[in-house]
């Protein structure tokens, strides 16, 4: 039997018992990170990165949670597994799983390009590598970070020219507080959705550096000028009156492509992302010097296939994230 | 390259026309004269012929991606749209190129002639001179179907403001064959021109649906009812024994419509009319679709004008004998009108010009009658105007109603589905309906795609994805399930439709969440509409 198979519930180690980010209650789970299509409700216990603990503690409440460190080994039933940093967000991890001599790696999420908040990809040498293809198409390639931001400041400081607050709408974990690092305070105050703050101050809590930030408050006055970052689910017409005049923009990977750009309600898109691109999948692949690749969450039929065509042994797994529609909701989870 | 490529960007990005013709106006401001000429023809789809096709591109681009063509075909399914597609699967080129837009342009123009090697050596050395940006711009240039989110008004507009020239003039010097290859800044736009003067329009008046009961209108003799008629709305001018015909889209159109080549010897110089043109046959006007057949035709034979001879329905006179009339009221205009238009009849016996008809009556409830009576003549409705009125400048509330026949509605089955372009691309929104026949079977009849809300739409594009029962190409056939209220304004009889019926301004109404698909309309319904 493979020391790893799919079920139902989610991926399965029956040696040790265990599931890896389960999508349906289990006794016992390990999970990769916070974001909820990864870890979800009702397991028993959830062995995370302790990071990864506050953030939960914010989305789920009081469970049974498990902390561990980086490169931390934990013997269960004679399978050794440890925790390895995955750059996608705060606490995120690959988990590797070591029995008899065979290494697997499950990746959940993660990204090449250092975000400044997360502890930065480490690749993991492995016989079987699960990994993501959320963007494993050759279009989607990511522009230097740093590009990025000095777009975001000038598109900034252009509405604070005019007057207007401007907003930016991004998923609350991980996201935003990258652009709350990366962004240029001078131009003006930051405001953020409560939702948003929540989470800033879980990253505070365990020892993560962010900047100052104002908390967005039922009578919160932001004035023109100012920059709100807000999830998008905050985005309804009532809300967007009270900071008007204003200008929206999104901040997501899918904001490569122009007819999602121009689809979405926001005036503006960024293209920024905690997921690997075309070349750092790639990339991460070959680091991990796999024969094997289960590949999920994303374009899994076509990632697959050019895998295999070079030469590697890969097949694409269904599990629940890959049914997402992913061109009609672009949600990074 | 890099000023033009801004430019797209600027207008991709907003949806105010404003900032648009802004973003123009500044544009021609700081490019050379060589790049407005180009700009202005690109902008006015004058766009160069593609020199690939869409496999050659996707072949060239896999070869130099290293990645195979189904992988770009993959892509391209997913994206929507090859040039941007080509533009994302290469690099951003550290070494961006200092080529202009007309230096790029008439490279291209060069190389279209060559063989296939050459055309294939110039795109691998454009493609690799540009960032993704440009990249992307450059491959729509090269598409052959160049499209840019600003109509030629807001071009017209933009070149106005940056020359300080009248629209109008800039509107008639843009018309004819130039091409950007041989003609130079000055000539097109700068240089004054004498027929300029001559041809020049008028600003249409334009009517509001109207709103109230008739009976707010106030007393009956203070107005005129006519019958509104479904063409195209234009303006006759003569001036200098020469005629000039205008579309209310501002274009000059008097080549397509050979017609009214001899009305010099008829009407005085200095008469200026404004009507509709309708293909006339046996005494009635034929419906719209008749009309379709000579609009945009690029030559007009004989045979042409045999079968769809066209006439001026003549509504209003805004030019007599050289003078500005507009600020007269619509009584004594209308007199001059029928005047000018008797006269010309009694010069010669084929004149193509008809008076519209005044419908006399006493009582409001005459024209609710005779509203209800106009599709049978081929009219769309009626307009009542006030016999005081001036001619207004656009579109003003108060003296000018158009009042049309309610439109006709149908509840119809969505059967097929096709995904939007641009903004739309990746979302099903472009739906066929269809109506059951005798044997009890789903007949196509109509394609809509305005009417629903965004969350509509999106709730209907998650139902398509998961009813689909088979996919051609990029149409979906679903299960016959939903049900739509569908509005149009005319129905007729057309062989070429599997339905024997052709509708017009077909459009979503409101989605019939109530209504099984058993319970859509019947074919031979709408037919009966049709002898109506
Ligand atoms: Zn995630
Ligand atoms: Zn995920």
């Amino acid at each position: 039997m493979a020391l790893v198979e799919i079920t139902d519930y989610g991926l399965f180690c029956a040696q040790a018992g265990v599931y890896i980010d389960p999508w349906k209650p289990v006794e016992r789970a390990l999970i990769t990170h916070a974001h909820s299509d990864h870890a979800r409700y009702g397991h028993k216990s959830y062995l995370v990165h302790h990071h990864s603990i506050p953030l939960l503690q914010k989305r789920l409440g009081n469970q049974y949670y498990m902390g561990i460190e980086y490169g931390e080994l934990v013997n269960i039933n004679g399978v050794q597994f440890s925790f390895h940093p995955a750059g996608h967000v705060l606490g995120s991890a690959q988990i590797r799983l070591a029995y008899k001599g065979e290494i697997w790696c499950i990746s959940g999420d993660y990204k090449l390009q250092e975000d400044g908040v997360s502890m930065p990809f480490e690749p993991v040498k492995c016989n079987t590598f699960v990994t993501e293809s959320t963007f494993g198409l050759p279009v989607f390639n990511w522009a230097n970070p740093t590009k990025v931001f000095n777009e975001i400041n000038h598109w900034w400081h252009q509405q604070a020219s005019q007057k207007r607050t401007a907003i930016i709408f991004a998923y609350s974990l991980g996201k935003a507080q990258r652009i709350l690092k990366g962004i240029n305070h001078d131009i003006g105050k930051v405001w953020v959705h409560n939702a948003v703050h929540e989470l800033n101050e879980a990253h505070v809590q365990v020892g993560i550096k962010l900047k100052p930030w104002e908390v967005l408050t039922i009578d919160a006055k932001p004035q023109p000028g100012d920059l709100i970052i807000a999830p998008t689910s905050a985005e309804t017409e009532g809300w967007l009156k009270r900071f008007a005049p204003c200008a929206t923009a999104s901040a997501s990977g899918w904001m490569a492509i122009r007819g999602t750009r121009r689809r979405s309600s926001a005036d503006r898109g960024f293209v920024l992302s905690d997921h690997a691109d075309w070349i750092g999948l790639n990339t991460a692949i070959k680091s991990t010097q796999c024969e094997n690749v289960w590949v999920t969450h994303g374009y899994a039929a076509t990632f697959s296939k050019w895998l295999r065509e070079n030469g590697l042994n890969a097949i694409d797994i269904q599990t629940p994230f890959t049914d997402q529609p992913v061109m009609d909701l672009p949600t990074e989870n | 390259m890099k000023t033009f490529v801004d430019l797209f960007h600027q207008i991709d990005q907003t949806a105010k026309t404003t900032e648009k013709v802004e973003a123009l106006t500044s544009y021609l401001s700081s490019a050379s004269d060589e790049d407005k000429v180009w700009t202005i023809a690109l902008f006015t789809g004058k766009h160069p012929k593609r020199i690939a096709t869409s496999t050659q591109l996707k072949l060239w681009a896999a070869e130099l991606a290293q990645i195979p063509y189904w992988l770009i075909e993959e892509s391209h399914h997913i994206v929507g749209d090859l040039s941007e597609t080509i533009a994302n699967v290469l690099p951003d080129y550290p070494n961006p190129s200092n080529r202009s837009l007309s230096e790029w342009m008439l490279a291209l123009t060069a190389v279209k002639k060559q063989d296939e090697e050459r055309r294939k050596a110039f795109l691998i050395e454009a493609w690799t001179s540009f960032t993704k940006h440009e990249r992307f711009v450059f491959n729509k240039l090269t598409s052959g179907a160049f499209r840019m989110g600003v109509s030629q008004q807001l071009v017209v507009k933009a070149i106005t403001r940056h020359s300080g020239i009248p629209e109008n003039t800039i509107t008639h010097r843009l018309m004819g064959n130039w091409s950007p290859i041989d003609t130079n800044y000055h000539s097109l736009i700068v240089a004054s021109n004498p027929l300029d003067a001559i041809s020049k329009p008028y600003p249409f008046c334009l009517a509001y649906g109207l709103e109230t009961p008739l009976e707010t209108l106030g007393t009956t003799n203070e107005w005129q009812a006519e019958y509104k008629w479904d063409g195209i709305r234009a303006q006759l001018i003569l001036r200098n024994k020469e005629v000039f015909i205008w579309s209310r889209g501002e274009e000059l159109i008097t080549a397509q419509y050979p017609e009214f080549a001899n009305l010099p010897n008829n009407l005085p110089n200095g008469t200026v009319i404004d009507g509709e043109l309708l293909v006339y046959k046996d005494d009635r006007p034929l419906p719209f679709a008749a009309m379709q057949k000579r609009i945009g035709l690029k030559k007009v034979t004989a045979k042409n004008l045999a079968q769809s001879p066209i006439v001026l329905m003549a509504y209003d006179l805004l030019e007599y004998n050289g003078e500005d009339i507009r600020e007269q009221p619509l009584q004594t205009r209308r007199l001059l009108l029928q005047k000018l238009i008797e006269a010309a009849h009694e010069s010669s016996s084929d004149i193509p010009l008809h008076l519209s008809q005044a419908i006399a009556f006493d009582y409001w409830d005459q024209l609710v009658q005779e509203r209800s009576n106009a599709p049978t003549i081929g009219s769309e409705g009626l307009m009542l105007k006030r016999l005081s009125s001036i001619y207004e400048t656009g579109r003003k509330k108060g003296n000018w109603w158009k009042w049309k026949v309610d439109p006709m509605t149908v509840d119809a089955v969505l059967i097929y589905a096709q995904s939007g372009s641009g903004r739309r691309a990746n979302l099903y929104t472009d739906y066929t309906f269809a109506v059951w026949n005798e044997e009890g079977a789903l007949v196509p009849f109509a394609k809509a795609y305005s009417g629903l809300t965004d969350a509509e739409i999106k709730e209907v594009d998650q139902w398509i994805k998961k009813n689909t029962i088979d996919k051609f190409g990029p149409v979906r056939s679903v299960k016959a399930e939903l049900v739509f209220e569908i509005a149009f304004e005319a129905i007729q009889e057309s062989k070429r439709h599997k339905s024997g019926i052709a509708v017009r301004f077909p459009r979503i109404l409101r989605w019939r969440k109530d209504k099984p698909a058993s319970e859509a309309d019947t074919l031979e319904n709408l037919r009966k509409s049709i002898q109506q």
